[in-house]
């Protein structure tokens, strides 16, 4: 069970994780879920599908786990075209591991390669850099974290704490100065220092801004313009808290910079995270990170099968 | 996305305009899509349920008023028992009257607790207090820098001398601001999941030590159907007076809010708008309840038509027009109609769906206001029998409305060319119209 980094990351020599991390991390995924989880299964327990209530009753659950209607239904018509309801909470899983798509792979082993780091305010954008780095670091990359966010004051101290805690070069800014500059500066100082992945932290911002969309391109081009076929990764950071704002956070930030991937944060309250269900169904955009909690371990590869399993899985496992 | 509501509604009930009253089946269609509106803005699914429930009950034998279709009757119900729901109560914050007033600001990590807090303070000093910031988020890395570099940058003191213990913190900048006079104090606290225990506990050893007059909850305006539960979860530690909204500026409809008003009885007292320091302001629960149900401002527009054409108005000169009559004080009446319900520009803006494509077009307002001020300048008898207005009577006009006997002449033109307009109408002669023409 779980992906492990090295599958992430394309990496043939398997470097271990251990398994009691991976347990803890599976562990803390099922109670950040279990309020959801029991919420979608109970009406399961009595569930009739010749009856409306019964169907009523899962799409109620559906939506309150924030998945929105328009996957719900979905996910819904899915199973009623199963037609066996003999295991009603395995079905349910397999539809929503079918809805997520195939598990996702970090293309972080060009050299350098590029992994640029946006989404609107607060949903942990330097926080992921900071164990993302760390994360690379222990799979043998060396890494170098750029600190983009020109705008929110302080933003750069904190993303030099977390690169001295993931041993990462740090790249700084001053405030008020050009990211895409800092973003160019990094890209450089990688290629001269032999580095295999720049990590680039940018500015919270909503994606209804179009001043800061547009400084957010530019950023974008001026990496692509310094090194061909980067960004590598282009990552949204999502709060899991989030509710059907979520998908215009991901259409808008696509269209705006190409977003390769959804690193899932914050799933370590009683986060409801349904809202990776309905960017995977109508924008096809894989989730590639989750994160369950404050520690430089809580970063780990996104696994349809576990996520599905926490969600609506049985507890007898 | 907006306005879709209105026009499902629209479409729903657009056929129903003959019969006088709202009925069980109509208004249980109207209630599906009004659900899902909900479930789409992030409205939690039990607060909808019970809206949803009210709603129902009160539009039972509603009878539709002349002015509305029953769409837009049962849109004007829905939106007033949101508003309702989101500003019946007080969302001023309280003072204290022994001074310093201590306002504690809490939330979960990202909600956006420091920019708020910079951002109040500001808000507080142009309002004529003198503020000061506590710095007790001891968790996140920077967060006291960037509390720091925000006072600096509105030149508002931060009390930040204690590093790692946040009732410590807290104590420690109350007394410092109580020192030098500060007359609000603003305490801002870590990010903390409402079940992170230790956390959590730390929350009521600092509400205890400062015993704030105001404890605000900061709360994501993204936030989707968790909000309930972080809500509860804080209300039974620290009873929060009210909830600050932060990110409004962004596209979520803001469910998020009505549901945290409906669970916990606290009203949304602030909003925090922009990117900039100074965007920040009073909720207004109207507003949040147009946005929550996607309606752009059809809403207003809905009220403005209401109260200004009340019923009779509407038959006296709809029985003039019958027979053809036009003279200025009607042409005067139906204008004002209009300039009542606003300027042509709002009007067209608050135009669900048209709104954004005519943003641009530039209406003459002026020309609107001259037409008011050459009527205005005639005597009430020119007024009612506009054929005596000869050319001295012109020029006198043209003087005092400010405009040209060319300008009076175009106006006159205007009128008679109505009054000809409306004669065919009563005599029957634009088939085309049914139901408008014909003799009486």
């Amino acid at each position: 069970m779980a992906r492990s980094w090295s599958e992430l990351l394309g990496d043939e020599r398997e470097v271990a994780e251990p398994e009691a991390e991976r347990r803890r991390f599976l562990g803390r995924l099922r109670s950040s879920l279990g309020r959801t989880r029991n919420a979608i299964r109970l009406p399961l327990g009595r569930f009739d599908p010749r009856d409306d209530e019964s169907w009523e009753a899962l799409e109620e659950a559906l939506i309150s786990a924030d998945v929105g209607m328009a996957a719900t239904d979905e996910l819904v018509e899915r199973l009623r075209r199963r037609r066996d309801f003999d295991d009603l909470g395995e079905a349910l899983v397999e539809e929503i591991v079918a809805m997520l798509g195939e598990p996702g792979t970090l293309a972080v082993n060009g050299r350098p390669s590029i992994v640029l780091v946006v989404g609107v305010n607060g949903t942990g954008k330097t926080t992921t850099v900071g164990k993302l780095a760390h994360r690379l670091s222990a799979h043998g990359r060396s890494v170098l974290v750029a600190a983009a966010d020109t705008f929110r004051a302080a933003a750069d101290e904190q993303l030099e704490i977390w690169s001295q805690r993931a041993g990462a070069d740090f790249v700084g800014s001053t405030k008020g100065a050009d990211p895409a500059a800092v973003a160019f500066d990094a890209v450089s100082a990688a290629q001269s220092r032999g580095r295999d992945v720049v990590i680039v932290d940018t500015a919270g911002r909503l994606h209804t801004q179009t001043n800061l969309m547009d400084e957010l391109r530019k950023v974008r081009r001026v990496i692509a313009d310094r090194l061909e076929g980067a960004p590598h990764e282009t990552l949204l950071v999502l709060d899991a808290t989030t509710g059907q704002n979520g998908l215009q956070q991901a259409r808008l930030f696509g269209e705006a910079v190409d977003v390769t991937g959804v690193a899932l944060t914050k799933l370590d309250g009683t986060a409801k995270g349904g809202i990776v269900l309905p960017i995977a169904v109508e924008l096809g955009l894989p989730v590639k990170l989750i994160g369950v909690g404050e520690t430089l371990e809580d970063l780990q590869p996104f696994d349809p099968a576990d996520f599905a399993h926490a969600l609506v899985g049985s507890d007898a496992e | 996305m907006f306005d879709a509501l209105g026009d499902k509604l629209q479409g729903i009930l657009g056929g129903l305009r003959s019969r006088g009253r709202l009925d069980e089946e109509t208004i249980s269609k109207a209630m599906r899509e009004i659900r899902l509106a909900l479930l789409e803005a992030d409205v939690n699914l039990d607060v909808v349920k019970e809206f949803t429930a009210a709603v129902k009950e009160r539009a039972l034998g509603q009878e539709v008023t002349k002015s509305l279709t029953p769409g837009q009757e049962v849109v004007k119900i829905v939106h007033e028992e949101l508003t309702e729901i989101m500003g019946s109560a007080d969302s001023r914050l309280a003072f204290s009257g022994r001074p310093p007033t201590v306002i504690l600001l809490a939330g979960l990590q990202g909600s956006g607790k420091t920019t708020a807090a910079a951002k109040l303070a500001l808000m507080l000093r142009k309002d004529g207090k003198s503020p000061a910031l506590v710095a007790a988020d001891l968790q996140r890395p920077a967060a006291i820098s960037q509390l720091e570099q925000l006072g600096k940058q509105i030149q508002i003191p931060v009390y930040s001398s204690e590093r790692s213990d946040a009732v410590k913190a807290a104590n420690l900048g109350l007394a410092q601001a109580r020192s030098q006079g500060r007359d609000v104090v603003i305490v801002d606290s870590a990010g903390r999941l409402q079940i992170d225990e230790e956390l959590m506990e730390e929350l009521e050893h600092v509400h205890r030590a400062v015993k704030p007059h105001n404890v605000l909850l900061v709360l994501d305006s993204m936030t989707g159907q968790q909000a309930v539960d972080v809500a509860l979860a804080f209300q039974e530690r620290i009873a929060f007076d009210g909830v600050l909204l932060t990110k409004l500026d962004g596209d979520a409809r803001g469910g998020a809010a009505l549901s945290v008003r409906a669970v916990t009885g606290k009203p949304i007292k602030l909003a925090s708008v922009g990117e900039k320091l100074d965007q920040f302001e009073v909720f207004h629960p109207d507003r949040m309840a147009s946005r929550i149900l996607g309606m752009g401002d059809v809403l207003t527009l809905i009220e403005k038509a209401e109260a200004v054409a009340t019923e009779d108005e509407q038959k006296e000169m709809e029985a003039r027009m019958m027979a053809g009559e036009m003279n200025f004080d009607d042409f005067l009446a139906s204008y004002r109609m209009m300039r009542k319900m606003g300027s042509m520009k709002s009007l067209i803006g608050m135009l669900p769906g048209v709104g954004q494509q005519l943003k641009d077009v530039d209406v003459d307002e002026r020309e609107m206001a001259r037409v008011e001020a050459i009527i205005l300048s005639m005597t009430p008898r020119e007024r009612k029998l506009p054929h005596v207005i000869d050319g001295s009577r012109r020029q006198r006009i043209a003087k005092g409305s400010g405009t040209s006997v060319q300008q009076v002449n175009q106006l006159l033109n205007a009128r008679k060319q109505m009054q000809k307009m409306m004669k065919q109408l009563s005599k029957g002669k634009m088939p085309a119209l049914p139901g408008m023409a014909g003799p009486r």
